[in-house]
This record gives C-alpha cells, sequence and structure tokens, in this order.
C-alpha cells in the first residue's frame, strides 16, 4: 500500500483538533517533537488504497521564530517535507485564519484548506464561490463541520488527489508591492551568488522574505557576511520610505492580498448583530462578578468529580479487594509463598492503590474539557490572571493547579498550555503543593482520630490553606531567583462560546485518562515490586515468630526488613518534628503512592489491613501520639516528597532528571523545614 | 471604533499580535474596557482579551 505524509495546520481554535480526530479516529499516538516539550499527535487513516500518515501540528497563527509552537511546525513542514499539508480554517472567520494560509502558500507546500465550522458560516448568512477562491489560492479547498464528521470523505479525497499531483512551482504569489518586491529581488540575487545551497534547500524567495521581516532562526543561518548586509541595507532603506519596518508593512500586505481574495469570493448576506457570547461575557468576566462565578464554577466540578466519582472508586476498591483474595487462595492457607505475597501485597496493593482513583481523574478530565470546549477556559484564565500576575505566573497557570487538586500527575501533564518556560517549570514545582486526592486518605484517618467533630471541617480547611499559600509564596520565590525572567504578556483569543459534543469530550477525557493510565501501568508497577522487596525482605527468624498472631507477624516482618530498618535509621532526624520510626516507615512507604501511608501504617500497628476508616487504628494513634503530632503528621504529608508517578511525569515534562529531584528533594526539604518550625513553636504551649 | 496607528512592543510580542490581525490602520472596536476588567476587542472579526500592560501599546485614532 503506498503511503502519503499529511500534517495538519491551523488556528487554534479553528477546530483543527476535531479534524484530525475525524481523520484518524482512535488511532492516534501521542508524545513530543524531538527536544522540545512540544507535543506531537500522530495518527493514521487508510483510503483508496493509500496508507496516511497524519500528524497535527501546534495551532498556531503564523510561522515566525517568535515561538516555539510556530517553529516545530515549521521545521516539520521544511524538514519532513509532508505530501500534503492540510490547513483548518474557521469558515466563520476567514481573514484572520488566512494569515497561516499565506505563509504556507510562500513555503510552496502542495496545499488543501478545510473550511471547517462551515454550518456556523452558513448561519452567519456567508457564501463562498469556492471555484473562484481555490483558483486563487491554488489549494483544493473542502467544507467541513468537524464535530459532526461532515465532509471527511471528501477531504480525503482531496488529499489524496493533491498528494498524487507532481509537486511543482506555484503560479501566483503574494505580492508585497513595488518597493519591497525590488528589496527582495537584491536579496535573492546575493543568496542565489553567495548561499546557494541554502537558497536551493529552502527556496531564494521565502528566505528573502523572512530575512526581511527579522526572523531570528533564519538569520541565523545565514553565515555570509554580503547576504546579512544587503538585508541590513535593505530593511533601513524601506524603513526609511515607508515609516515602518518592513515586518508590519509585510504582514499588512499579505492582509491585503486576503482582503482582495476574499472580497472577490466571499458575500455576506446577514447583518451581523451583537452576538450572545458578547452578552455572556459582559457577566462571565464582569469585574466585581467574574471571580465568585469562577469560584462557584469550580465548586461544582470540584464536588462532581469526587462525588460521582465515589460509586465507581468503590467498585474499584471493591473489585482489587477481591481480585487480592482470589489470587491468595490459590495458595493453601498456611504456606506463605513469596509471590502470592508479591502479586498481592506489592502489584495489587500498590498500582490498586493508584488505579482506584481513574474514575475521579477521568471525571475532573471531563469538566476540563467541558470548560474548555465550551471556550469558557480563555475567560477563566483572564479571571485569575490577575491574582497569578502578582506572584509571577500565568493565568493559564490556574488550570494545572486546580487539576493538581485531584492528582499530580495530569496537573504536571497540564502544564503544556504555558507558551513560556519559566512560568511553566515553577507551576510544575509547586503543583504537588495542592493537596492531591491521595493526600485526602491520611486527612480522612487522622483528623478523626486527634481532633473533636466541631473542628475537623477546619482542620482539614487550614492544611488545604497552607498547600496553596506555600505554593504561592514559592511561585513567587521561584520567579524572582531560579526562573527569573519577564512574564509572557497576556494576549488571548477568546473564541465564541460553543456547545461542545460528546464525541470531542470523550475524546479529549480519554486522551488524558491513558496517559495517567500508563505512567500507574509501568513506573508504579515497577516501584511497587521494588517497594514491597524493601518491605518484606530480609525476613526475620522463624523463632522470633512462634506465638503471634497474623498481624503481629506482619508488624515484626516490616520492623525487620529494609523499611523497617530505615525508618529506624533516621528517627533521630525525625524526632525533632515529633516523628517516630513507626511513623518513618509510612513516610518512606508513601512515596509510592500517599495512600501507601494509611496501610503502611497499619501494618506497623499490628492492626491488619487498614484503611481510612478504621477506628483501631485510630484509638492506637491517639494512644500513642498528640494532636500536634498528627498535625503535623499531615503537614509533612502535605509538602514533602510528591508520590514516585509525579517524579515521573516531571521527569518527562521537564526533559531532565535534574528538575525531577530538585522538585523532590526541595520539596522534602521545605516540608522538614516547616514541619520542625509548627512543631517546635508548638511544644511550648 | 477606532484605526491602529501602531504598535509599541518588542518583536516577539508585536509578531503575534500582526498575525491575529493588528497590522496598521485595522478597524478596532473595542468590546470592553472597564478598569479593572479585562481590556477586549474586537479586529477582523476575532475578540480577544489583552492584559492591562498592553492595551497601553497600542496606539490608535
Amino acid at each position: 500500500m503506498a503511503g502519503i505524509s499529511v500534517a495538519v495546520a491551523g488556528n487554534p481554535n479553528s477546530g483543527k483538533t476535531t479534524i484530525f480526530n475525524m481523520l484518524t479516529g482512535a488511532r492516534q499516538h501521542v508524545g513530543n517533537y524531538p527536544g522540545v516539550t512540544v507535543e506531537k499527535k500522530e495518527g493514521r487513516c487508510t483510503h483508496k488504497a493509500y496508507d496516511m500518515t497524519v500528524v497535527d501540528l501546534p495551532g498556531t497563527y503564523s510561522l515566525t521564530a517568535c515561538s516555539i509552537e510556530e517553529l516545530v511546525a515549521r521545521n516539520f513542514i521544511i524538514e519532513q517535507r509532508p505530501d500534503v499539508v492540510l490547513d483548518v480554517v474557521d469558515a466563520s472567520n476567514v481573514e484572520r485564519n488566512l494569515y497561516l494560509t499565506t505563509q504556507l502558500i510562500e513555503m510552496g507546500v502542495p496545499l488543501v484548506l478545510a473550511f471547517n465550522m462551515s454550518d456556523i458560516a452558513e448561519r452567519k448568512g456567508l457564501l463562498f464561490d469556492m471555484e473562484q477562491l481555490s483558483r486563487l489560492l491554488e489549494a483544493k479547498i473542502v467544507q467541513t463541520v468537524g464535530n459532526k464528521g461532515k465532509g471527511r470523505v471528501e477531504l480525503l479525497d482531496a488529499i489524496v488527489e493533491i498528494a498524487q499531483q507532481p509537486r511543482r512551482q506555484r503560479a501566483g504569489k503574494v505580492g508585497y508591492g513595488a518597493e519591497i518586491e525590488m528589496e527582495l529581488a537584491r536579496i535573492e540575487k546575493v543568496l542565489a551568488d553567495k548561499e546557494q545551497p541554502l537558497a536551493e534547500k529552502y527556496g531564494a524567495r521565502w528566505l528573502a522574505v523572512k530575512l526581511l521581516e527579522q526572523d531570528s532562526d533564519v538569520t541565523a543561518k545565514i553565515s555570509q557576511a554580503e547576504v546579512l548586509d544587503a538585508v541590513a541595507g535593505s530593511i533601513q532603506h524601506l524603513t526609511g520610505i515607508l515609516g515602518d519596518e518592513p515586518e508590519v508593512v509585510m504582514a499588512d500586505r499579505r492582509y491585503g492580498y486576503i482582503s482582495g481574495a476574499c472580497q472577490e469570493t466571499i458575500k455576506t448576506t446577514v447583518e451581523l448583530r451583537h452576538t450572545s457570547s458578547d452578552m455572556i461575557d459582559a457577566v462571565v468576566t464582569h469585574p466585581v462578578l467574574g471571580v465568585p462565578i469562577f469560584l462557584l464554577l469550580m465548586y461544582i466540578v470540584f464536588f462532581l468529580t469526587f462525588k460521582v466519582g465515589e460509586y465507581p472508586m468503590y467498585g474499584l476498591e471493591w473489585f482489587f479487594d477481591w481480585a487480592g483474595a482470589t489470587i491468595a487462595n490459590f495458595w493453601p492457607a498456611e504456606s506463605a509463598s513469596w509471590l502470592q505475597s508479591l502479586l498481592v501485597d506489592g502489584v495489587i496493593g500498590g498500582v490498586g492503590g493508584v488505579l482506584v482513583f481513574l474514575p475521579n481523574i477521568l471525571l475532573l478530565f471531563l469538566a476540563i474539557a467541558v470548560l474548555e470546549d465550551s471556550g469558557y477556559m480563555a475567560r477563566a484564565a483572564f479571571v485569575t490572571d490577575r491574582v497569578m500576575h502578582k506572584i509571577g505566573l500565568h493565568g493559564k497557570s490556574f488550570i494545572p493547579m486546580l487539576i493538581g487538586f485531584g492528582c499530580s500527575v495530569p496537573a504536571i501533564m497540564a502544564t503544556r498550555i504555558l507558551e513560556n518556560r519559566r512560568n511553566r517549570f515553577t507551576t510544575i514545582m509547586v503543583v504537588p503543593l495542592m493537596s492531591c486526592g491521595a493526600r485526602l486518605t491520611i486527612y480522612a484517618l487522622l483528623i478523626p482520630a486527634f481532633f473533636a467533630p466541631r473542628w475537623r471541617g477546619p482542620v482539614l480547611w487550614i492544611i488545604y490553606l497552607i498547600g496553596i499559600v506555600l505554593a504561592i509564596i514559592c511561585a513567587r520565590i521561584l520567579r524572582l531567583t531560579l526562573f527569573k525572567g519577564e512574564t509572557t504578556p497576556f494576549v488571548m483569543e477568546l473564541p465564541p462560546y460553543r456547545m461542545p459534543t460528546l464525541r470531542g469530550l470523550c475524546i479529549h477525557m480519554w486522551q488524558r485518562g491513558w496517559l495517567y493510565l500508563r505512567k500507574a501501568g509501568t513506573i508504579i508497577l515497577a516501584l511497587s515490586i521494588v517497594l514491597w522487596a524493601a518491605m518484606s525482605y530480609p525476613k526475620p527468624a522463624e523463632q522470633s515468630l512462634v506465638g503471634l498472631t497474623p498481624e503481629q507477624v506482619r508488624q515484626t516482618e516490616l520492623s525487620h526488613s529494609i523499611v523497617g530498618r530505615v525508618g529506624r535509621t533516621i528517627e533521630p532526624v525525625l524526632k525533632p518534628l515529633g516523628f517516630d520510626w513507626k511513623i518513618g516507615t509510612a513516610l518512606i512507604g508513601a512515596t509510592v503512592a500517599k495512600e501507601v501511608f494509611v496501610a503502611q501504617l497499619g501494618i506497623v500497628y499490628a492492626v491488619g489491613s487498614a484503611d481510612e476508616k478504621s477506628q483501631t487504628l485510630r484509638e492506637k494513634l491517639r494512644a500513642n501520639y498528640t494532636p500536634l503530632t498528627g498535625f503535623c503528621i499531615m503537614l509533612f504529608c502535605l509538602i514533602y516528597a510528591p508520590c514516585v508517578a509525579t517524579v515521573a511525569v516531571t521527569r518527562h515534562e521537564t526533559n531532565s532528571w535534574i528538575w525531577a529531584l530538585f522538585q523532590f528533594f526541595g520539596l522534602t526539604a521545605l516540608g522538614y523545614a516547616v514541619t520542625l518550625l509548627v512543631y517546635q513553636i508548638g511544644s511550648l504551649f | 471604533m477606532v484605526k491602529l496607528v501602531a504598535i509599541d512592543a518588542g518583536q516577539g510580542l508585536r509578531s503575534r499580535l500582526l498575525a491575529m490581525g493588528l497590522v496598521p490602520n485595522v478597524r478596532i472596536t473595542v468590546v470592553s474596557n472597564n478598569h479593572p476588567g479585562p481590556f477586549v476587542l474586537s479586529v477582523k472579526g476575532t475578540k480577544m482579551v489583552l492584559g492591562r500592560g498592553m492595551a497601553h501599546k497600542i496606539m490608535v485614532t
């Protein structure tokens, strides 16, 4: 089967992703472009005996060198030379969208345009003379309605047709006016003379255009001084006679070209009225109402996620308990096999504990997908920007932080929406301070053990609040020191409000959920096994176990194992925090997954299999520790080293172990310092 | 409704704004501008919100 490579480009909010999904269905794969943390989505599709590989390029407004997404998209097109470039255009907003198209035209790529959201365009009363437009732009145009799946076959037909045509020079080009054209010709000549290989690879005119625009990436590729001198001379000359830098005038001329093409081919038949989007925005971004509305929506999101998620969560807990018991039954009651222990305690205990959260996480992603697809996210980012800006972050940072209240793993993955590396890294470092769902099990165990009913709500609230406050302080400090620098100016398109489609929502939800599953499946599984081994070996001598109850046996085994010994060794370090070796062992276990803390504490106190509702465990805790210690345990768990899944994702998203370890040890040090302070001061009373 | 005269900004920001339609002499509709609310404008059929600092960098008549 012959192959066709397709690259999908388009503005953000043009429905590009929906078109990509429409073409590739479930056969998708998400990764990174080599060397950068820009998401690369690839998919496959078969049509008319052709096997197509489709790459979804980052959504961009243009192809300059000013942002990493644009560079990645541009370089992919130049280096990988796809057979067809599919440009997704929002048909209800053609003029702005065609700016990117002009860039693609100048790169001379075989082009297919998808005029997406054509249903909205029709409702707006827009009429297109597709034949004329197609001829003017020298590209095939297909009308599509991405979120209803309309136009799929026509689009695939168009791609095949263009791919089959031999690559040829374009007849027309985007003209920039006499003065600029003269300078372009001059620069092209110097390029052909002095930088022939470059001119052949990229095309002399394209290079000349970019050089006049002072494109940093292209300028860096030029080594011959004559070329650079010629360019500098041209720029100076043009700025003089045009009154503005060439880049500005060229952008204007591009829009002129677009405007000309559109005037001939697009007619409006209906008066455009003040849209309902504007009316909603007046309320949602209102200086006074905006924040309360935002907080209300966030509350609803959380309530739904945790309430509705409870039922499937119980189901999963039950399933894992059942699985554990069934596997245990393969062995006759008395024989203690290491394999049984590995499977039941290690694998099912560790991995199951994390997978139990899957329903909550999927629901959280669903809620976020609704907010994003409907268009509200952009408004929310603006509402939060005022606060975020003061701590040196971008308004969009609130989204990962919000997700972090559910689980840090998808939260850190969500930081991809932050374009600025400094903002992104800062957000990644402080996201674990947003108390996650797993830590809730620890609070659920400890709070009723130590505090009277009327104090329980406030104490929980204080813990969450401390996390948020610390995150703000740390973010501020990080932005003033390690990640110092300008924050990106806040410019965000406000797309019109749309009704999300079920299909779109499910795809978004599933994509993020799958990444979380993969992390659980690999890293956590591996580390659960390692931890299990460290908790079970070395085993104490047989004689010392005579006459003990099963719980006491486990207690002794744990005490005797590596983890137990390490716990005892670090006890002196933990004493100033009010902890002992038993808490120490539980804390070590909790580095795999925070839920493990409760189970570990149960083992070390010989309570058998404990969960956060265990009264017996609570009684033992109350008997052994003061409320101050109880509070300090929760405080420490809030702050110190995030679970290994978080570390793994951090490493993946920052592309380096250094930052992941910095996060791990930095948070632990912070946790130690804060807990130390609280315990020591608290003990004075 | 106003007309854009110039953008006073670094190359990165200017590039982005140009690509979004803020070219010289383009018609801009200011949708909302009540401080401390957002500065929202509409240009070439696109609505966008700008941070406070940026509103000052866009010169109009």
